[in-house]
């Protein structure tokens, strides 16, 4: 059937760019380090450089990746719940409502972001989740719902404003926690180990699962509210659990490396400039250009000022919002 | 007169929206495989019949489909007897004209199941009925406003529905396109299809076999498009500022002036 491979083509180069460049992307990040550029191949024979390789970039690589198919996935989802382009994970008050969380968790379980005890680092990501769901919810509340968006990003942008002023209030409470909440509101993989990347892997898989079996809520979203409820869709069901998703997928992600910003915008945007599809492989593509996204950030981040780095979300920030502003200038250019 | 069976049974229908009482006590029986068109005045509640008649507003089981009420049916069910096309209702535009198409065949697919054959053939027939196979392909924010419209309808044709709910259809529409959509109404209704249209341009309305006329929430009249008694009726609802008059063995509504402006 034709239909069927409209954009076959353009969809298999993109599944080829996309897994050369993670594979490229995960070569390069066991290799780049604050000591420098290691070759992967042949195997070094020097067990420190191994361990380096092994026990700290392959663990920060797979996370940075992690959080971005993480940010690309929730990203996608708030575009479509909202039925806005410009929806991100954070504009909704989860990542203040994460950060809170973060920050009571740091307070109440006495712990650091290094950790790398089980039960605390779970302990983060609960608090954090709950905080990322209370942050949406809230928003949604005062936005008497989700059908007008500018009031749910009016919404979104009150109750980020005092969530974060209740973090600061906290960190300013408990100094002890405020050289952590800063590297956390920069962004950062440094945090991230094995157990990070265990808890993101499962979150990450849970959430793709539950977010591909309702894309087609999703899809029928796009006709517009009235139009999906008369095709039979039980919509509240459908949205009350892709925001839990959403929350779920902000919220193990910024408990796990901090405020990263423009991932989970960009990531479905590009994908969306590149093919014009259903949302049941939007919701894949964005998950993986997300990843992609933030670790080429992250390899970024530490080469660039080497053996210094940067918070990976100043560079997000920096070449998100590039990105912001271009799209800005083409769509004007194209209404021109 | 009304030898046709009713397919679709309003008692006393009343819609209250935002504390306002939109409908007032409608009663209304709209016969099966026919076209009956809903007009009235800007605000009389027309789209509000047609959503409260298509199950997506409150209607306290004062709604009759097929002598069942909202609650007695499941909604994929009801979706699949029930078509519904909004008026202006603002779509993404990040689809493909197909895949938005095949957004119709949602109550016909079980959860989290790919599309079946006979959902493309649905696609495809309905693409073909609408005259946009050619533009499957193309991603929806390239249509003009035109081709969004008979894709939009397209979408409504391929759910399959027995009642197909179209509110204000031929808007966007060039007149050889809206020639084609009334032959494809009668097409339709000639096959079972019941069709219920809320359209503000009378002629066009004139068109259908049946007529129902909303003026201010409350139904003024329902009869045959054919009657001199739904002429008066359409001509006093509108405050005798329309005047119906036959051509070439149809009819046509034009303006009235109460005093001709060239005779000043």
């Amino acid at each position: 059937m034709v239909q069927q491979h409209f954009q076959h083509s353009q969809i298999q180069r993109l599944t080829y760019v996309v897994i050369i460049l993670t594979l490229v992307l995960f070569l390069l990040g066991m290799s780049v380090g604050s000591t420098g550029f290691t070759m992967i191949w042949p195997p070094s024979s020097d067990s420190s450089v191994l361990q380096i390789m092994w026990d700290i970039r392959l663990p920060r690589t797979l996370a940075a990746w992690l959080a971005g198919a993480l940010l690309g996935l929730a990203g996608a989802i708030a575009q479509g719940l909202f039925r806005n382009p410009l929806a991100d994970p954070y504009l909704l008050g989860s990542a203040s409502g994460a950060t809170l969380g973060v920050a009571l968790s740091l307070v109440m379980l006495s712990t650091t972001l290094f950790t790398e005890n089980w039960l605390q680092r779970l302990g983060i990501t609960s608090i954090a989740f709950i905080g990322a769901l209370a942050g949406v919810v809230i928003t949604v509340i005062l936005a008497r719902g989700f059908q007008h968006t500018f009031r749910l990003l009016l919404a979104g942008v009150i109750v980020g404003v005092i969530l974060a002023a209740i973090s600061s209030f906290f960190a300013i409470m408990h100094p002890e926690i405020l050289p952590v909440m800063q590297a956390f509101m920069l962004g950062t993989t440094s945090f991230a180990g094995w157990s990070a990347c265990l808890l993101m892997s499962v979150v990450l898989i849970a959430c793709c699962l539950v977010a591909w079996s309702l894309s087609k809520a999703l899809d029928a979203l796009t006709l517009g509210e009235l139009t999906a409820i008369s095709l039979g869709l039980r919509l509240n069901f459908a949205r009350g659990i892709l925001i839990v998703v959403l929350a779920l997928a902000t919220g193990a992600a910024v408990s796990q490396v901090g405020l990263i910003a423009f991932v989970g915008l960009a990531a479905p945007h590009l994908v969306r400039s590149l093919i014009k599809v259903v949302h049941r492989t939007l919701l894949i593509y964005s998950t993986l250009i997300g990843g992609i996204l933030l670790l080429g950030a992250d390899i970024l981040a530490r080469a660039l000022i080497a053996p210094q780095e940067l918070p990976v979300g100043l560079l997000t920030a920096i070449l998100g919002g590039s990105y912001l502003l271009w799209l800005m200038h083409a769509g004007q250019n194209r209404a021109k | 007169m009304m030898p046709l069976t009713p397919i679709i049974i309003t008692n006393q229908l009343t819609t209250v929206l935002a504390n306002v009482e939109v409908l007032h006590d409608i009663s209304l029986q709209i016969p099966q495989a026919c076209w009956t068109s809903v007009i009235g005045p800007n605000g009389a509640g027309k789209s509000t019949l047609l959503k409260v008649i298509a199950g997506l507003l409150p209607d306290h089981n004062q709604v009759l489909i097929n002598g069942q009420t909202k609650n007695e049916i499941k909604p994929q069910i009801r979706a699949r007897k029930i078509a519904w096309l909004g008026q202006n209702e603002t779509i993404s535009d990040d689809l493909l004209v197909y895949d938005l198409v095949m957004l119709g065949r949602l109550p016909h697919q079980a959860w989290m199941s790919n599309a079946s054959q006979a959902d493309h053939h649905a696609v495809q027939h309905a693409l073909a009925l609408t005259n946009t196979a050619g533009l499957g392909e193309r991603p929806v924010n390239e249509l003009s406003g035109g081709e969004c419209q008979r894709v939009l309808i397209a979408r409504a044709l391929a759910v399959e529905a027995e009642i197909l709910l179209l509110d204000e259809p031929l808007s966007n529409l060039d007149p050889p396109h809206q020639a084609d959509m009334i032959k494809l109404i009668r097409t339709l209704t000639a096959s079972g299809t019941t069709v219920i249209s809320v359209l503000h341009d009378i002629t066009f309305a004139l068109q259908a076999e049946q007529m129902i006329i909303i003026k201010n929430g409350t139904l003024i009249y329902q009869g045959a498009t054919n009657e001199v008694q739904t002429h008066t009726q359409i001509e006093a609802a509108f405050e005798q500022r329309i005047k119906i008059y036959p051509l070439e063995g149809a009819w046509v509504s034009l303006p009235h002036y109460p005093i001709n402006p060239l005779e000043k």
